[in-house]
């Protein structure tokens, strides 16, 4: 994180919305999981209703066991275990995308809630702001 | 209505760029205000003025400058993001030792606080990405 | 809410998955490469039609022109806007979901 991230004002004049970030890509082999959660550790500061949800590869992005000496890349997964000391702590998987990729909850680096595809389906509509990466 | 405008990807190489200027320029045109035009990942890359695009194409970084101008819009360019790609204007490039800058008229550098500013206080968010 | 997708159902399981989790009653709209979801005639076709019992769907007419793709052969029940129907989508119809 560096000094220009947060060179910003807080606040957004107490209103408070839901906003809600959609990770639908697997982290490294493209820059949108890593930037995604830029956005979210930033915008902690605004102090809005915030969730996470990870759907289709996004679930690979809080996969355990990330080793990335040999690509040599930053290994960012210990960032979302931060998430919570940043107030962020909505965490939802789509089951039907963890069950797809032969995932379970014991795979995943932080404690999440598992929605079923009605309950996906409700937490999006009820957003105000929806944030895809 | 009053919309914020992310935009995740460069010029040509997806058409991100391009349907977000459309919808932006029609949005515009019906009389919606656009608070704030903000650009992500690859979407730094609209903002260096070092393109030189084929004549018989449109100029995507240019258009942008231009409808910016037109409608006194805030184009802002993530700085986290920019620095990666190596987009900066000229306080960056000195704070960041660089011999030269290249952002284009009418764009700003600044924080991530921007996009999520642009999604509190619009009361839409539109995001255009690949 | 309005869902966007701008890619087509044999690239990615973008559709797929906008398909699966819009709540019903929210709208849908394909837009850059996601138009070729729209035509008759591909494997998507069923599933689209499918859609449709839940969903207005609406399909961007700059991009199908710009793909050369018939407006008259677009899967009926679909409807063709251009740029200043979508905003006017975007304004009628709460938040705004891009499925990228």
């Amino acid at each position: 994180m560096t000094d220009e991230m947060m060179d910003d004002e807080e606040g957004g004049g107490g209103e408070v919305k839901t906003f809600l970030y959609v990770n639908r890509k697997a982290p490294y082999g493209t820059i949108y999981a890593l930037e995604s959660l830029e956005v979210v550790l930033i915008g902690a500061a605004f102090e809005q209703d915030v969730s996470m949800l990870f759907v289709d590869d996004g679930v690979y992005q809080i996969k355990k066991g990330q080793d990335t000496t040999g690509v040599e890349m930053k290994n960012f997964s210990p960032t979302y275990r931060a998430l919570e000391m940043y107030d962020v702590e909505k965490l939802y998987v789509d089951r039907e995308s963890l069950e797809a990729r032969g995932l379970t909850e014991d795979d995943l680096i932080v404690p999440v809630e598992i929605l079923d595809t009605e309950q996906v389906q409700d937490l999006m509509e009820s957003q105000d702001v929806v944030l895809s990466f | 209505m009053k919309f914020s405008i992310q935009v995740n990807e460069g010029p040509y190489t997806h058409q991100a760029s391009d349907t977000a200027y459309q919808f932006t320029k029609a949005a515009l045109e019906k009389g919606h205000e656009i608070f704030r035009v903000f650009f992500y990942h690859d979407g730094v890359n609209n903002g260096t003025r070092l393109t030189t695009p084929p004549q018989d194409d449109r100029n995507i970084v240019q258009r942008w400058s231009q409808l910016g101008e037109q409608y006194d819009l805030d184009l802002v360019v993530c700085v986290a993001a920019a620095q990666r790609r190596g987009i900066a204007d000229a306080d960056e490039a000195k704070r960041n030792g660089k011999d030269t800058d290249n952002i284009a008229p009418g764009f700003r550098i600044s924080g991530l606080g921007q996009l999520i500013e642009a999604g509190i206080q619009a009361e839409r968010l539109m995001v255009f990405g690949d | 809410m309005l869902h966007t997708v701008n890619k087509t159902p044999f690239e990615r399981n973008t559709l797929d998955t906008c398909l699966r989790l819009a709540k019903e009653g929210s709208v849908l709209l394909l837009i850059e490469d996601g138009v070729y979801g729209a035509m008759q005639g591909t494997s998507a076709e069923g599933k689209m039609k499918q859609a449709l019992h839940d969903h207005a769907i609406y399909v961007l007419g700059p991009d199908l022109k710009a793909r050369g793709l018939d407006e008259g052969k677009i899967i009926d029940g679909i409807q063709v806007i251009d740029y200043g129907g979508f905003v006017d989508l975007a304004a009628g119809n709460g938040a705004v979901q891009a499925w990228l």
